[in-house]
């Protein structure tokens, strides 16, 4: 095929898009993709969506997910993608190839030389599935972003510093400890014993799931820093499994106090700030 | 495309020029956006390999460069040049506590170690250039 | 460019670091300790590092000097306030300065050194 007949079949189906307008909206309005939005939304969008698409074939794009009619249309996309994003990845994530359908059945019914048929068959299939493409693309990078931002949450949520007593902080890590997270929780400890000028600081590691010779090395590095800073670190929380495979990987935090509880660890803040815990004897008695 | 990007030229001879060297990378960090934490890491590093210049190197440049790739990060990055007598022992100079100066020999292995990426070419007579480069962890912004 | 300042608070000298300090401006103020310990026959030495935004390999070199020269001149040396991003930097940096007395204030210096003349 020329370029020249090329060209001749995008211009006879974009009149085929312009000249069927309505019955093609009416059709695609009744699919799947579009059932579920209000009628006046669904036409909008079906209207919108149709005249990207002529344009894309009219420039002849259709093999491009770049392409500047897609561009058009996007909108219309991002607004797909967000209604795929809550549910599932299964079978009520819009598939836009489920409008394909009546376009090619629309397409054939008209009184057209074989050819023709053909070769415009094929245009309309390019055109829906790079469209599929370019919805794909942003579902994709919609869903990098949701993850991205919940870590972003994660990080930040999982990282709590608590004033236990005038001087003394805790800082109970949870779950896993990667690079970005023990950096976090490193900083935002280390300001917290400035802003509350806390001579004690607890790192509990009781929510830990597990301890290997990187994460022991970033407790090591804390408890380094916290001390140069003139505030003494405890690491409290090492379960007798986590324990024993410190044991076995060689590990050593050296100098820094470590306690099995974080009451254990308490104390010996108290300790090191000079107040000691007692009973009351008038309640007692 | 990825495009470097020459912000800054600092002259290394005296010893003031270090101080130089950290004001000029403490700018550069700052505007685009590094946390104070990082900023600290780049300028000790800076100041690190700037003291290797002027005392080992006998005197260079500090060039800093902005590169930004495909994906929107940045990197900033240091190139220390000099042109003088050059290590002849890399595996040497590079480990810790290994000092020709008197210093607590961390210069070299130190910035590396603040470094997210580290270059070292030198051979004896060449010269030195040594070039760190420091991830921006989140999009630069314009 | 950099402040440096000594002060003579009974048997302590307390001196305060800021801004940009020159290797020449380390030295020199290493000297100038050393000396002041030895004629006033203080008993410690607080420095002040809470003005520094970065202290590096010679810098960090220099305190634990004037922390050994002040240690064979009977003084104790106490590091006072350095700042979370130095001190995360000076860990990375893979110098952890054992030994060096640290505290987070000048008054939980002051502390630190007159507990210590306690327990002597």
């Amino acid at each position: 095929m020329t370029a020249g007949t090329g060209q001749t079949i995008r211009d006879r189906v974009a009149q085929f898009l312009k000249e069927n307008r309505s019955d093609i909206e009416r059709a695609w309005a009744a699919t799947p993709v579009f059932t579920a939005r209000r009628p006046a939304d669904a036409a909008e969008e079906c209207a919108e969506l149709l005249t990207g698409l002529r344009h894309v074939i009219e420039t002849g794009g259709e093999e491009d997910p770049s392409a500047d009619g897609l561009a058009t249309v996007r909108p219309v996309l991002a607004s797909l993608a967000a209604r795929s994003a809550g549910g599932p990845s299964g079978s009520d994530r819009p598939d836009v190839t489920v409008l394909k359908g009546p376009l090619l059945r629309l397409w054939r019914e008209q009184d057209l030389p074989e050819d023709i048929v053909h070769s415009g068959d094929l245009v309309l299939s390019n055109v829906l599935n790079t469209l599929r493409i370019a919805l794909l693309e942003i579902e994709l990078s919609a869903g990098a972003e949701t993850i991205l931002a919940q870590r972003a949450q994660l990080t930040e949520l999982s990282t709590p510093v608590i004033k236990l007593w005038d001087g003394i902080l805790a800082i109970p890590l949870i779950g896993t400890l990667d690079s970005t997270r023990g950096q976090v929780a490193t900083e935002s400890l280390l300001e917290q014993i400035v802003a509350h000028q806390a001579r004690v600081a607890i790192l509990d590691i009781t929510g830990v799931t597990a301890v290997d010779t990187l994460v022991a090395q970033h407790l090591l590095k804390t408890a380094v820093a916290a001390r140069l800073m003139g505030a003494e670190c405890i690491i409290s929380g090492i379960r007798p499994q986590i324990a024993q495979t410190m044991v076995q990987l060689g590990i050593d935090l050296g100098e820094v106090a470590t306690r099995a509880t974080l009451a254990d660890a308490f104390a010996r803040a108290l300790g090191i700030i000079g107040l000691t815990v007692r009973p009351d004897e008038r309640a007692a008695g | 495309m990825t495009s470097i990007l020459t912000v800054q030229q600092v002259r290394i001879n005296e010893e003031i020029d270090i101080v130089h060297v950290r004001q000029a990378v403490r700018e550069v960090a700052v505007s685009i956006g590094f946390s104070l934490v990082e900023q600290t890491k780049l300028v000790t590093a800076a100041s690190e390999l700037a003291r290797n210049t002027r005392v080992h190197g006998h005197g260079g440049e500090a060039r800093i460069e902005l590169e930004k790739a495909d994906d929107g990060t940045t990197t900033l990055r240091l190139v220390f040049s000099d042109k003088g007598p050059g290590i002849a022992d890399v595996d040497l100079a590079l480990t810790d506590g290994y000092s020709s100066a008197g210093g607590l020999g961390l210069g070299l292995s130190g910035a590396r170690r603040l470094a997210d990426e580290f270059d070292l070419r030198t051979a004896p007579g060449e010269g030195t250039t040594v070039s760190v480069g420091f991830r921006a962890r989140k999009p630069a912004r314009r | 460019m950099s402040a440096t300042s000594v002060v003579e608070l009974q048997d302590v000298l307390l001196v305060t670091i800021q801004g940009e300090l020159t290797d020449e401006d380390a030295m020199a103020l290493q000297e100038e300790l050393t000396t002041n310990v030895a004629r006033s026959s203080a008993r410690g030495v607080l420095i002040d590092v809470s003005g520094l935004d970065l202290v590096d390999s010679f810098l960090a070199r220099t305190l634990h000097d004037i922390a050994g020269a002040s240690a064979l001149l009977a003084a104790e040396t106490v590091v006072v306030g350095m700042r979370p991003e130095v001190a995360i930097t000076l860990v990375e940096l893979g110098l952890t300065l054992p030994g060096l007395g640290t505290a987070l204030t000048v008054a939980d210096g002051l502390d630190r050194l007159n507990g210590s003349a306690r327990r002597r």
